[in-house]
């Protein structure tokens, strides 16, 4: 099913809430401003936060003679989406299911989606180095795999994390495109004055200790989680974030 | 005739029942880690669960910490109130055990990063912040901060097994526990363990903003589904305060209304919300007690609220 797809690229992080969805979505929606077709495919069983960001909350995927049908964001069909939230009855339910039934799960997903002709096919995962991540790994062996971003916080306790996450890549022998790091720092809306919360600094000496690219650095910026759906680089082309996403966009399709 | 179905309780979803001919055999079985027991017969609970039983008998409160989201908190909360049960009392006992096998946080949030583990005749000692405050986690057992964790579930269900029971904590009053995000392995295994061994509750830990919600609401369909007692939500990260101009702002806006909301729709009991303090993240990244660096915290201040409610909650359990 992946043999229309020219590119794949994970997104990928040891730690949880550090932005790897919003930085998918944000990455996907750039793609698609520049004229790519681009798919979208979430792999976090157990939290799927794709839908609800792009807002296509209760929509079915279909089934075709050829396999599932993914959902698509307009009627262009530039951006084509798949996630477990849209099997799902009921948004408060909870998919509480052991290792090898995620297992089966992700590899439907990465067999049984017809995405058709795709210039980008963005990945997607949940936090950790465990069955779903494997899967795809292993999934992906045959498939020329382009690499992953790796998305990380500026704190210690997140950095430590994702050094798990680099190790991973590296025993798996997948390709680190680069780092992404987020929540940078937060601009004070009454004072202007740029607070780090999450201290900083800390991709940029992660990316040199591990011999990675650095990608970008994007702050805390409101209005980008608020954009449910529309491309901050179209929405708001002057911030920073807008810049960061052309950045990486314009890195990896260089590849 | 129609046969009725035994099935225990907290089984995973579609669990065909010990008795069912399917037992151990359908597709809902595998990985849990009764599976081999149900398909080999005789037909018997885990073992474990015995055992963790026996184990935490001298622990009072036991106490999961869980969130849908990663991210929001867990192990920094978890670290706050362990810290601070640990300052309201010197002569109760705290302890945390770190479930979360893939990114294990609490070595570096409680300032132990560099500690070992020791095997004793009695089990494995944990490692001590403070008098009163001790500690388990797998990052304890690594060699490296570079090195991962790559099992699936069912390796992960054994090591969750031995840290329930085998380590030798001692007498304690409040054992917490720290989980990784989602629904799924670790959590399960804690739950079916800790199946006999009366466990108190969890806290649940949010922010405010719907992305997180949205998972979080799942967490609580999980608490009702293996019925484990809410004892509340803590909003994590609700307000900064600028530490240039003492201003409010919201970091994450809780576009829906917040974690106050949701409680009162899905009524689960709201414990209190928690600000974004730059210096009390700093505190724990780098692994120092915010309690005596920063005590004129709003933090603080807000924690100590939540722990009155949190030991009421817990006393009401008796």
């Amino acid at each position: 099913m992946l043999e229309t797809v020219n590119h794949i690229i994970l997104v990928l992080s040891g730690k949880g809430g550090v932005g790897k969805s919003t930085v998918s979505t944000q990455l996907a929606l750039t793609l698609v401003e520049k004229g790519y077709k681009v798919g979208l495919l979430d792999v976090d069983l157990c939290g799927p936060s794709i839908p609800y960001l792009l807002q296509l909350e209760g929509n079915d995927v279909h089934q075709s003679d050829s396999g599932w049908v993914p959902v698509y964001t307009d009627e262009k069909q530039n951006l084509a989406v798949m996630s477990i939230g849209f099997l799902l009855n009921n948004r408060n339910n909870a998919v509480v299911w052991r290792g090898p039934k995620k297992t089966s799960m992700v590899k439907q997903f990465l067999t049984d989606v017809c995405w058709g002709k795709l210039d980008y096919l963005i990945i997607d995962t949940p936090p950790g180095t465990s069955d779903e991540h494997i899967t795809v790994m292993e999934n992906l062996k045959n498939i020329k795999c382009d690499g992953a971003i790796i998305v990380t916080t500026p704190q210690q306790v997140s950095i430590e994390d994702v050094r798990k996450e680099i190790t991973f890549c590296k025993k798996t022998g997948i390709p680190i495109l680069g780092l992404v790091e987020n929540m940078s720092g937060f601009v004070c809306p009454s004072c202007t004055e740029c607070t780090n919360i999450f201290s900083k600094g800390g991709g940029e000496a992660l990316a040199q200790l591990s011999n990675i690219t650095l990608l970008g650095s994007l702050p805390i910026d409101p209005r980008v989680g608020g954009l449910l759906g529309k491309a901050c680089v179209k929405e708001i082309p002057d911030s920073p974030s807008a810049k960061v996403f052309n950045e990486i966009a314009n890195a990896i399709t260089v590849v | 005739m129609t046969s009725v179905i035994q099935k225990p309780e907290n089984t995973p979803e579609h669990c065909p029942g010990t008795e069912s001919d399917q037992a151990g055999k359908a597709s809902a079985c595998s990985g849990c880690p009764n599976q081999q027991i149900c398909s080999s017969g005789p037909k018997g609970p885990d073992p474990g669960i015995a055992l963790v039983k026996e184990r935490l008998e001298s622990v009072k409160n036991k106490i999961l910490i869980l969130s849908g989201k990663g991210g929001v908190g867990k192990s920094t909360v978890t670290a706050l109130l362990s810290r601070a049960l640990a300052a309201r009392d010197n002569d109760q006992n705290i302890a945390v055990l770190d479930i979360d096998i893939c990114g294990p946080s609490q070595p570096r949030v409680l300032g132990v990063a560099d500690e070992q583990v020791h095997q004793s005749g009695s089990g494995w000692s944990p490692v001590y912040v403070d008098d009163n405050l001790s500690v388990m986690s797998i990052g304890f057992l690594l060699s490296s901060p570079d090195d991962a964790i790559i099992w699936r579930g069912p390796k992960k269900n054994g090591m969750i097994r031995q840290f329930l029971s085998e380590v030798d904590w001692g007498k304690l009053d409040y054992l917490l526990m720290d989980t990784p995000p989602g629904t799924s392995d670790e959590h399960l295994s804690a739950v079916t363990y800790l199946s006999q061994a009366n466990l108190t509750g969890a806290v649940i830990v949010t922010t405010p903003q719907e992305v997180a919600l949205l998972d979080v609401r799942k967490e609580i369909d999980f608490c009702r589904k293996t019925s484990i007692n809410i004892l509340g939500v803590i909003e994590n990260m609700s307000k900064f305060i600028c530490p240039c101009c003492q201003k409010e702002s919201e970091v994450f806006p809780a576009n829906t209304g917040g974690a106050e909301r949701m409680c009162n729709e899905l009524n689960v009991p709201f414990l209190g919300s928690l600000p974004l303090d730059p210096k009390v993240t700093r505190c724990c990244d780098e692994g120092r007690n915010f309690i005596e660096e920063v005590p004129d915290s709003p933090v603080i201040k807000s924690l100590d609220k939540i722990i009155a409610e949190l030991i009421k909650k817990c006393q009401n359990n008796f």
